[in-house]
């Protein structure tokens, strides 16, 4: 259980450390394009099948891929898993459509502009042969139904959830009863009937009197997967609440807390900041919850609040330059967190592209470093055992802006102008979606 | 509609097709229009058939046109010729639109009361297993609510499938699939015959109740009533009460708030005694419940409850937690049970009501929340039919004056809208010392729909009380305010004037308003220039023609000649009625 930072020889037994391959990319840049702000993906979401994936971006777009390598054959999906059908298949997607979820937008009251750029997509329960899923931006949530006419695919915006957050959302999350899903921003939870646009129920309110006494905000929430009445979210101090919405009607006062405090030794004026958790996942079967914060993932076990199951180092060497990631302000950067659909691995991004990836399982001690690009694993000779090998002798795509590079003690790169925020693990398959810049990766193993 | 030319029909068809949703829309209201021009034979094998493949994207026309083909049988020739209409309904039922679907599942059961027994079992019946088998959720949630018209016309074989069918349903994986169950299950079980209804139909309950999503076991909660109420008593008590009992300490609010609100549907099925062992402790515990919502729905239904038991349980057991909850720390469980708690008296009687619940009334007519003490006011009737108005009338001038000057509008709208009412409980005494200025008062507010409504309030103040009581103690009042600096104040005046002359009568009209109102068209300013015009057109009706041509016309004749563009709009408006009126009579 003990994850490193380093990427680790696979142990023997199982489970097998993954051999992770290139599948595919989308929006690769060609050297010395210049990427355009709008086209930077802020969204990644595979549907509870896995047969489709969904990206959003700053623009406001949102972008479809449709799997491809399970509708060639007579045999459905599920047959083939049973027959144990020979690996060598993983997940292929094609561009499927895309739509402009939102606009830029200006709230004249508060004299605000409202970025297009969407926070977040969720799908949603399938009800006939067409597509629906949730997309939000800061202020608005926008439920969206996309279906095939006669040969094109046309998004049509079924409902629109607003003017209920006075602060910017930072998720959505789709109840297991599925009438209902939850947005939550900096103080509040909301709870919404998914028929209905013009009333929401608030259920959690975070905001003191004075907004002087302010400590904590909520940095993300997300919905129970099975259990519709349990739901958590995180916090900028480094907690997570579990409530019970049958508990009470307004659920200021949580279920369970689960947090770890730093040890008093490491306390410094980073503390509180590197604490702030930037996402959580509820594993599958509802058991663990995934979190990031700026330095670790950790995993926790609902029943056990005494402290997390698991911790893994992802950006430990950075500890000593702290001081410049808060100089530039990649220390409040959001780094998303995922978890494989059998809940033996989980994944979360970091710096120059890369992507980290360990095992969970007990007894494992998997940690995986890859990188977005057609060559995921060649980070994996930059193990320090060896002697580090000048970078400059790697060929890199041409990146955007200026650069940071600099090296750490093992010999990794780090480059704050490219970093590798938002990916996603398929449901039932080891496949990761992950997003550099405008570009779409997908991996497999 | 019938006498309609041809052209317009195949205008209507076209625009079935267009792609203006207004059009599409337009066109489907009017769908039995088109329907009878083409005939019942051209509907059955055209139109019919197309609305079945026309697979619009629009809610509005979808839910149009399921509203539409639920009265549509006279239209395809009759009951004979029902079935044709089934088909574009089953596409219906699977929408994923709830309200569109709730109304094809509507329909369907529309038409399915009306079909001949042979074309149900032939038609409607595979309709059902059809959607009940369907792929999607949608369908299947449709389903459950068409049991109920296919089970009575079941052959015994097809009725023991329907019923396996519905205990499938009410397993589904799909919570939103069992949720429709549980809310049909109630209607379902009525049609089903009694030896099946404690078998088949019990363990379908028990299946929905022990399910631990909370969003299916509160829907269960309205299934015990519905079941309750079919069972025999016996059955009942041993089957639905322990049920609900469970369920009033379920761990979920959401549950505990269902029960709140259904438990006294129960008490006439189960009878008297479970009642008093079971039930009331039940409601007491529901009553004092940790969560405000349930507390809401339980003080929602105190008199419901009161008036089930006898006074003596009543007395008892609620009086005392309706006592705590008139000072609840929550103002909408104080404002639920004082929407209700005036409808007591009448279930506890004269001395328990002065003795216990007097008490209640006053202190929450003293309550900081303004909607507590509207709520009481709203329900004084109930309470002077059982004690008379004196006891309270000493607390109620205080609270109404109070409110009367809230600094929230709509608190003092709320209180203008039950003044006829208090006026005419309370009587021309009270009315006369204590209220008559605060009416007058209203009309001055600083807030445009408290004047309007103060308007109102005076004209139906004149109605309560007769002309003659207006004449002294509200006309000359309304009339001397006419002079008041501030233009707007003089406008409502003039509207309070229009109002009271269909009052009033002719005569009152004539020597006095009238004159007023002639007076303002002198007003330097055009707004309240053109509503003299306005108020004089509202006149024309009351006075005679001789005032018509001596007064009303002259002063009319001087506005249409005004500087003012509007002021000469609304006075050549008002003449022209007065020409017609003249013609026509």
């Amino acid at each position: 259980m003990n994850g490193g930072d380093e990427v680790v020889a696979a142990p023997p037994g199982p489970p097998q450390l993954l051999d992770w391959k290139f599948s595919q990319v989308f929006g690769e840049r060609t050297a010395g394009e210049e990427v355009q702000e709008v086209d930077i993906i802020s969204a990644i979401e595979f549907d509870k099948t896995g047969d489709h994936l969904a990206t959003g971006d700053r623009g406001g777009r949102v972008v479809l891929f449709e799997r491809t390598d399970t509708k060639d054959h007579g045999v459905s999906r599920r047959d083939l898993e049973r027959m144990d059908y020979p690996i060598g298949r993983h997940p292929e997607f094609r561009y499927k459509t895309e739509f402009q979820s939102h606009e830029p937008e200006f709230d004249y009251l508060k004299s605000l502009e409202i970025e297009e750029k969407i926070n977040k997509i969720r799908w949603c329960q399938t009800a006939n042969s067409a597509l629906f899923l949730l997309s939000t931006n800061d202020k608005t949530i926008k439920f969206w139904k996309v279906t095939s006419q006669e040969t094109s695919l046309v998004a049509r915006s079924r409902r629109v959830y607003a003017h209920a957050h006075d602060y910017h959302i930072n998720s959505i999350s789709n109840n297991s009863d599925g009438e209902t899903f939850i947005s939550a921003d900096d103080l509040r939870i909301n709870l919404w009937n998914l028929d209905i646009s013009n009333q929401s129920f608030n259920i959690v309110d975070v905001k003191p009197a004075n907004m002087e006494d302010l400590t904590e905000v909520i940095t993300s929430a997300e919905f129970h997967p099975t259990h519709c009445n349990m739901l958590a979210y995180s916090s900028s101090k480094g907690s997570i609440r579990l409530i019970d919405l049958r508990q009470s009607a307004l659920c200021d006062s949580h279920t369970k807390l689960f947090e770890e405090p730093e040890a008093p030794s490491s306390r410094s004026f980073f503390t509180e900041i590197i604490a702030s958790i930037s996402d959580i996942k509820f594993a599958k079967d509802g058991r663990y919850i995934l979190s990031r914060d700026y330095m670790t993932l950790k995993l926790w076990d609902i029943n056990m609040d005494s402290g997390p199951v698991a911790t893994f180092q992802v950006h430990e060497y950075l500890r000593p330059k702290l001081c410049d990631l808060y100089e530039n302000d990649s220390i409040f950067d959001k780094f998303e967190c995922c978890l494989s659909g059998d809940g033996l691995r989980v994944a979360t991004g970091s710096y120059s592209n890369l992507f980290r990836v360990f095992g969970c399982a007990s007894g494992s001690s998997e940690a995986t470093t890859l990188e977005a690009t057609k060559n995921p694993m060649r980070r994996q000779v930059q193990t320090p055992s060896r002697p580090s090998r000048s970078l400059s002798s790697i060929t890199r795509v041409v990146r955007r802006g200026p650069e940071t590079p600099g090296v750490d003690a093992n010999g990794n790169s780090f480059d704050f102008t490219t970093k590798l925020l938002h990916l996603a693990w398929h449901p039932t398959e080891n496949s990761i979606a992950c997003a550099a810049a405008n570009s779409l990766y997908v991996y497999y193993a | 509609m019938i006498d309609e030319p041809l052209y317009p029909i195949a205008v209507l068809i076209d625009e079935l097709k267009n792609e203006d949703i207004q059009l599409r829309l337009n066109s489907i209201r009017r769908l039995s229009t088109i329907a009878r021009a083409l005939g019942e034979e051209r509907t059955r094998k055209e139109l019919i058939p197309f609305l079945s493949e026309n697979n619009d994207d629009d809610d509005e026309v979808l839910l149009a046109m399921a509203e539409e083909l639920g009265v549509f049988i006279p239209y395809v020739g009759g009951v004979e010729y029902a079935n044709v209409l089934l088909p574009p309904l089953e596409t219906l039922c699977t929408v994923e639109e709830t309200c569109v679907r709730d109304k094809a599942v509507e329909s369907l059961c529309r038409i399915g009361a009306q079909m001949r027994e042979q074309d149900l079992v032939e038609s409607f019946i595979p309709l059902v297993k059809r959607l009940a088998a369907g792929e999607w959720f949608t369908a299947r949630v449709s389903s459950c609510g068409l049991f109920h018209i296919a089970y009575p016309s079941a052959p015994e074989a097809l009725k023991t499938e329907l019923r396996a069918i519905y205990s499938q349903l009410c397993q589904d994986d799909m919570p939103m699939v069992r949720r429709s169950a549980a809310t049909n299950l109630g209607k379902f079980a009525a049609t089903v015959e009694a030896p099946h209804l404690k078998v088949d139909i019990m363990s379908m309950f028990d299946d929905l109740t022990q399910y631990d999503q909370d969003s299916v076991r509160l829907l269960a909660v309205e299934g015990c009533a519905a079941l309750g109420k079919l069972l025999e008593p016996q059955d009942c008590v041993a089957h639905i009460l322990p049920v609900m009992v469970n369920f009033s300490q379920d761990k979920s609010w959401r549950v505990r708030y269902m029960v709140a609100n259904q438990l006294f549907e129960l008490c006439e099925a189960v009878g008297p005694e479970p009642t008093r062992l079971d039930l009331v402790p039940a409601y007491v515990r529901l009553l004092r419940d940790n969560e405000a919502e349930v507390r809401i729905a339980a003080a929602g239904k105190v008199t419901k409850f009161c008036r089930i038991l006898n006074p003596e349980l009543a007395i008892q057991h609620i009086l005392p937690c309706v006592k705590e909850l008139s000072t609840d720390s929550s103002q909408y469980v104080r404002s639920a049970l004082a929407s209700v708690i005036m409808g007591m008296a009448p279930a506890l009687g004269k001395d328990a009501t002065i003795d216990q619940l007097l008490p209640i009334f006053l202190s929450l007519l003293k309550d900081e929340f303004p909607d507590v003490r509207l709520n009481i006011i709203s329900k004084l009737d109930q309470v002077n039919q059982v004690i008379g108005i004196d006891l309270l009338s000493q607390s109620l001038l205080p609270a109404i004056v109070e409110l009367a000057e809230d600094r929230h509008w709509r608190v003092r709208l709320a209180i203008i809208e039950y003044i006829p009412l208090l006026a005419s409980q309370l009587g021309v005494g009270f009315f006369d010392d204590k209220l008559g200025a605060l009416c007058m008062q209203w009309l001055k507010d600083k807030v445009y729909s408290i004047r309007d409504a103060a308007a109102n309030n005076v004209k139906r103040l004149a109605e309560e009380f007769g002309p003659d009581w207006a004449m002294q103690h509200i006309v000359p009042q309304v009339l001397d305010m006419i002079n008041n600096p501030h233009y707007l104040y003089r406008m409502t005046i003039l509207h309070a004037i229009s109002l009271l002359a269909s009052v009033m009568g002719s005569d009152v009209t004539c020597s006095k308003l009238l004159p007023v109102v002639i007076n303002a068209s002198k007003d330097r300013v055009p707004n309240i220039k053109f509503n003299v015009a306005k108020v004089l057109q509202s006149l024309i009706p009351i006075v005679d023609q001789s005032v018509l041509e001596k007064t009303i016309r002259p002063c009319l004749v001087e506005l249409s000649e005004d500087p003012d563009v509007d002021v000469r709009f609304f006075a050549s408006q008002a003449l022209q009625s007065i020409d017609h009126v003249i013609m026509s009579s």
